[in-house]
């Protein structure tokens, strides 16, 4: 009797509110602390970092002394464990957050119409923009990414549902060592290739989009290799039990299936591509004025653009910090626009209503 | 529309391991055989020779000859495309394809080889196959909804209406009840004796009375122990297998004995 009445200690919980109090007291703690710190003198800025880093670890101490006084042992650890882990996510988080509130915070200056409207000839000081540097690089990364997606979508083909025996594994080992090819020696070899045909000094886009292919190829052939091993084998069964060919079953049955996956990586390996800047440094070189022509001239690329702008500061160096910094923001939102189509077409391609 | 099937000593292989040793026998058009005994004894590797999808496992390969009216499905110039669009297949697990509608996967063997179809044909043959496959009053009314929205055993009976789309002569079936419930098991037996006036049927079944239930012949393979090949072991009409066996190991399975 006197069990039932007395509720077990397991039975008590904290509950929600409480531990968002936990939250709440441990980041104004942390912050009071911190700010003395500025107040004191001791530390010159506000160490957001610090803080944020600080109170999770109050967070973490806190809740579990609560939980292992309140609701026992086993709820503790439960606690302890959930809080290690979020924690982890928003330690994982903070450089991210940092990242894009530093491009944010410095880029906003010149991210104006002027930026989006001009390019840099002529231009010494203050004004001038971005715009050939946009351009060049989408037409660059255009270029790469039909260069590459073919060849590297048709290659993983081969090694999945062709390949076996010598040749697949060679292959294999070829886009391993592909995958760790520094982006300079891509440009290199880019470069050296073109010189033989067009002569030494040669510079134009199409080289930099052949040098970026280097290191994309190897990034969509293990991203496709890995979601076309995901097919189920029944349906390759099930369509050539239909008498179907093997390569219709391919183009139609086990490609189509794996899209969404595929256009991923293909997205991932675009984000990994966009932002280099060594190999278009040297075969693409750098321009200040507008070139479309993929095929001739010197081409600006915001990678390229950022880097110039900031390794040759003139005289106006805010200006020129300025738009490298808003180049800088540029491409974070090329990314991420890139990243949301992507989504949006493996949704739309993806298999639906799976149960 | 169906043809005869006539085996003479084959042999099948997974690499350097023989999985089914001499087997020969031969099946009538218009009937229905199945294929009984205790696990791993060969029978749906069997099964798969005879639309040779065997081949598709890497390593793979089979010895001796099978015959459908008269021509060797395994001579030199045959073409294993043109075999399985003879001789369709229904697998153990329902495998629509996940890309498609319901309407897209009854059309499958049609679009997936780039034949084009008239919209009224097309309607009529989802139609056709679909009662085929006593699945049209279930779903006439969602055939643009995924072929994956339906429960299993609607699932299978699609995965039957697509094989029997491309008009084949031989129907093979490698344990199409197995994942489903008694309801829709039953469905698919009433569905097989309907599908026997115009396909010759070859069924792999674990359960005895399913076979024979819907059976006209059984055959019966067991294997010696691990690591040897299957066998065919007995051979006949349906009826005299399950009353009168004439091998031990027949009846001695069949009464549940063993395997
Ligand atoms: N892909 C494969 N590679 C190598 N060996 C295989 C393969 N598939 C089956 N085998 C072997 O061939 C033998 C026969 O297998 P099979 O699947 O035909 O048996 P089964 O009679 O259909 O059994 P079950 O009733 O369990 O389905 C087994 O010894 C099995 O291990
Ligand atoms: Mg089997």
């Amino acid at each position: 009797m006197a069990l039932v009445l007395s509720a077990p200690p397991a039975m008590r919980k904290l509950s929600r509110g409480t531990l968002w109090a936990v939250v709440a007291l441990s980041l104004l703690l942390s912050v009071g602390f911190f700010s003395l710190l500025v107040l004191s003198g001791a530390s010159k800025d506000f160490n957001i970092v610090g803080a944020i880093l600080v109170a999770v670890i109050l967070y973490i101490i806190v809740t579990f002394g609560m939980s292992r006084f309140v609701e026992g042992r086993r709820k503790a650890t439960d606690r302890l464990a959930t809080a290690l882990v979020t924690s982890a996510f928003i330690v994982a988080l903070l450089p991210l957050v940092s990242l894009v509130y530093t491009a944010v915070a410095n880029g906003i200056n010149r991210f104006d119409g002027d930026f989006f409207n001009s390019s840099m000839r002529n231009v010494v000081g203050a004004g001038g923009g971005g715009l050939h540097a946009i351009v060049g690089t989408l037409e660059v990364t255009a270029a790469a990414t039909v260069i590459s997606v073919p060849i590297g979508i048709m290659t993983a083909v081969y090694l999945v549902e062709y390949g076996k025996g010598r040749l697949s594994r060679a292959i294999t080992v070829l886009v391993d060592v592909m995958t760790g090819i520094p982006s300079i020696v891509a440009g290199l070899f880019a470069f050296a290739l073109f010189a033989l045909f067009f002569g030494p000094g040669i510079r134009f886009g199409i080289g930099g989009a052949v040098a970026l292919s280097v290191l994309m190829i190897p990034v969509v052939v293990r991203s496709t290799e890995e979601m076309l091993k995901i097919v189920p084998n029944e349906l390759r069964e099930a369509s050539l039990a239909l008498g179907v060919p093997k390569w219709l079953t391919v183009v139609k049955v086990v490609i189509p299936t794996a899209i969404g996956g595929i256009i991923t990586g293909v997205m991932i390996a675009i984000s990994r591509i966009i932002g280099e800047t060594a190999p278009l440094l040297i075969i693409c070189g750098m321009s200040t004025s507008m070139n479309y022509d993929l095929f001739s001239g010197r081409m600006a690329t915001l990678p390229v653009f950022v880097y110039t702008q900031y390794s040759n500061q003139g005289t106006d160096t805010q200006a020129y910090l300025d738009r490298a910094w808003t180049g800088a923001l540029v491409l974070i939102l090329i990314v991420m626009v890139l990243n949301i189509l992507a989504r949006i077409l493996s949704k739309i391609l993806a298999p639906k209503g799976s149960r | 529309m169906s043809k005869r099937i006539e085996v003479r000593d084959l042999n099948v292989f997974y690499g350097n391991f023989k999985a089914v040793a001499d087997v020969s026998l031969t099946i009538e058009p218009k009937t229905v055989t199945a294929f009984i005994g205790p696990s791993g004894c060969g029978k749906s590797t069997f099964l798969r020779t005879l639309n040779r999808m065997h081949e598709v496992i890497p390593g793979a390969y089979v010895e001796g000859e099978v015959l459908i009216d008269g021509e060797n499905l395994y001579a030199a110039n045959t073409d294993p495309v043109e075999v399985r669009r003879q001789v369709g297949m229904v697998f153990q697990r329902p495998n629509p394809f996940p890309t498609m509608s319901i309407r897209d996967n009854v059309l499958a063997g049609v679009k997936l080889n780039n034949n084009r179809i008239s919209k009224s044909d097309a309607d009529d043959l989802v139609k056709k196959s679909l009662q085929g496959a006593n699945l049209w009053k279930e779903v006439k009314d969602r055939l643009d909804k995924p072929g994956s929205s339906l429960s299993g055993g609607q699932q299978q009976r699609l995965c039957i209406a697509r094989a029997i789309a491309v008009s084949p002569d031989v129907l093979l079936m490698d344990e199409p009840c197995s994942a489903l419930d008694p309801i829709s098991t039953l469905a698919i037996e009433d569905l097989i004796d309907e599908l026997k006036s115009d396909f010759t049927i070859v069924i792999v079944t674990h359960n005895m009375q399913q076979a024979s239930r819907v059976s006209d012949k059984t055959a019966f393979f067991n294997i010696e122990g691990t690591g040897m090949p299957g066998r065919l072991i007995e051979y006949g009409d349906t009826r005299t297998i399950f009353e009168r066996p004439s091998v031990q190991a027949t009846e001695d399975y069949i009464s549940g004995r063993f395997g």
